[in-house]
């Protein structure tokens, strides 16, 4: 058979699929661009054509700024925390215990939940009035009334923090432990009689299997984290006070609940633009990882 | 490790009860909490197990009397059913034959990666128009219209796991089928599907775990029974003037339990699946 042949075979074959992502993500992209340059309403009206304006508005308001700034914040603590745990509770995997095969079954409990009701969950553990936590707090005499962890702007974006670990940590903790078992056993067997300590064998000895396959974690991990939506918008909505409004939410309420397509569309972009240099960026890194190694 | 130091075996102990306590305390009170009666659950100091076991919220949430709360349950529950098993075999029905074409064939495998990488797209990106879509085709409110959105997560995904399926595959299988003159759709039909009905089942599953899961598209293009799907619907209830905690407790054991036993079942599978990084956190 030649080989135009099959190369044509191929595209035929992938046609179907083509296709569906021509209808669902090429078109929906392509009229977000076009949408973005209009003054368009969600219902209604189909827009003129208003140039940059929607972009100059949406960059230049304090809302975009401070979104950001949540966003990163965000993303930022809940990852590093989900890495360091993740790492650590793979460690402990590693080691040979009675129980460790049941408790490597139990780390998937967190990750099998689905989000939204690991939301929930939270949400009535930090209830102001009812609240496990609270409960928990005041019966140990860590604090003496009641508070609504994610009534105060103070406490809300942590308690968020919190929740997105719990969910997420076990995930990263699992892709370790899968490195650290490909960890040849002579290899840490040679360390130990060449008297390395243990911070110097993780160095030297385990981190180099770990690296790859964290990074390809942090890297998923990191995008998740910035496009985060669902956690939010059942926990809090995005206050109080606006002090959860991750950019998601904030594109969310522009083109939704105030049905401005158009500055929701040039939002929408402008994260999906963080969202690729990011990607770019770790793509880079993972490679250059990836040709090290 | 090699060195059994008691001090660093019940260190170890330790750790691993701590690791299994912050795992299990917050599920295990969900569960807790469904089964607590709403005095239980409201008293200060709070009862930590309840005086008796209460079952009337799962009765309560699988009834289907009309126009009852149970009713809007099991409806969403159905919709969630509908909506995730459409979507995971129209994507499985595309996916095969293209992951297939790009195993094979390498140099239309940067195709591949085209397709992937819109999975890192917000699906912020494409919320707008894909609203202004389905309300064109009169979609909005309807379990197809919302199958059809989750093509464009669930699509890209199955076509990477299945291609890394086939990989796994020896193409000599093909070839010596080949000569002996079978045609591709025999040696598909035949041979190369049945090879890969474990990583076909596998993405399924994944796929239809995905769909589950999903919040923000439905959220936005569902609005009563004929279509709301279990994760709206248990927003809906955290959020709302819900005042027994339990009756949301409960609705989340229900909605999470599917994926649960799915995830403990397919442990194997799944650990092989994070190391290839082809499963979403």
């Amino acid at each position: 058979m030649s080989g135009t042949w099959i190369t044509t075979r191929a595209w035929l074959l992938m046609l179907p699929l083509l296709v569906v992502m021509i209808a669902v993500i090429g078109w929906p992209l392509i009229d977000t661009v076009r949408l973005s340059f209009t003054d368009a309403r969600l219902v209604g009206t189909e827009g003129t054509f208003v140039g940059l304006a929607n972009y100059a508005k949406m960059l230049g308001g304090s809302n975009f700024l401070r979104a950001f700034v949540t966003t990163t914040w965000f993303a930022v603590v809940s990852v590093t925390a989900e890495m360091v745990l993740g790492v650590l509770a793979a460690l402990l995997l590693n080691q040979q215990f009675r129980g460790r095969t049941a408790l490597r079954a139990l780390m998937i409990l967190p990750w099998a939940l689905p989000t939204v009701v690991n939301a929930t969950l939270w949400r009535l553990i930090y209830n102001p009035e009812y609240g496990a936590l609270n409960a928990a707090l005041t019966q140990i005499g860590l604090i003496d009334s009641y508070r609504s962890w994610l009534g105060e702007p103070g406490s809300a974006l942590t308690a968020l923090i919190i929740a997105d670990c719990w969910k997420n940590f076990p995930l990263v903790a699992l892709i370790a432990l899968a490195a650290l078992q490909a960890v040849p056993r002579d290899i840490t067997a040679a360390s130990l009689v060449d008297g390395a300590g243990p911070l110097n064998r993780f160095r030297y000895v385990i981190m180099p299997y770990l690296a790859g396959p964290l990074l390809v974690a942090l890297v998923l991990r990191t995008i998740e984290a910035f496009k985060v939506f669902d956690l939010i918008w059942v926990m809090t909505r995005g206050g109080p006070a606006n002090s959860t409004r991750t950019l998601s939410i904030l594109v969310y309420q522009e083109a939704f609940s105030f049905q401005r397509a158009g500055s929701g569309a040039s939002l929408a972009l402008i994260v999906t633009l963080l969202v690729t240099v990011l990607a770019v960026a770790y793509a880079a890194m993972v490679r250059k990882a990836a040709g090290a190694s | 490790m090699e060195r059994q130091n008691p001090v660093f075996t019940a260190f170890v102990y330790a750790a691993a009860l701590l690791l299994a306590a912050i795992i299990l305390t917050p599920i295990l009170w969900l569960f807790v909490m469904s089964i607590s009666s709403a005095a239980d659950l409201s008293t200060k100091p709070l009862n930590w197990w309840p005086n008796e076991i209460d079952l009337s919220r799962y009765r309560l949430l699988l009834s289907t009397i009309e126009n009852s709360t149970g009713a809007a349950f099991t409806a969403s529950l159905f919709n969630s059913l509908k909506v995730a098993g459409m979507a995971t075999l129209a994507a499985i029905a595309v996916a095969i034959p293209a992951a297939w074409a790009v195993s094979r064939t390498s140099n239309v495998s940067w195709s591949l990666y085209a397709v992937i990488a819109t999975y890192m797209l917000p699906p912020v990106a494409l919320a707008v128009p894909l609203y202004m879509g389905l309300a064109y085709l009169g979609l909005l409110n309807s379990v197809f219209g919302l199958a059809l959105v989750y093509l464009t997560i669930l699509a890209p995904f199955t076509t990477w796991l299945l291609k890394s399926g086939f990989d796994s595959i020896p193409k000599e299988i093909e070839s010596a089928a080949m000569i002996d003159g079978a045609r591709l759709d025999q040696i598909l039909r035949l041979i190369t599907l049945p090879l890969a009905a474990p990583v076909m089942a596998t993405s399924a599953l994944f796929a239809f775990l995905l769909a589950w899961d999903e919040f923000f598209y439905a959220l936005l293009f569902t609005s009563d029974l004929r279509a709301k799907t279990l994760t709206v619907a248990i927003s809906d209830l955290a959020g709302g003037r819900v005042s027994d905690y339990g009756l949301i407790a409960t609705a989340g054991v229900l909605a999470a339990l599917p994926p649960v036993l799915i995830g403990l079942v397919m442990q194997r599978a799944l650990i092989s699946g994070l190391t290839s990084g082809g499963v979403k956190g």
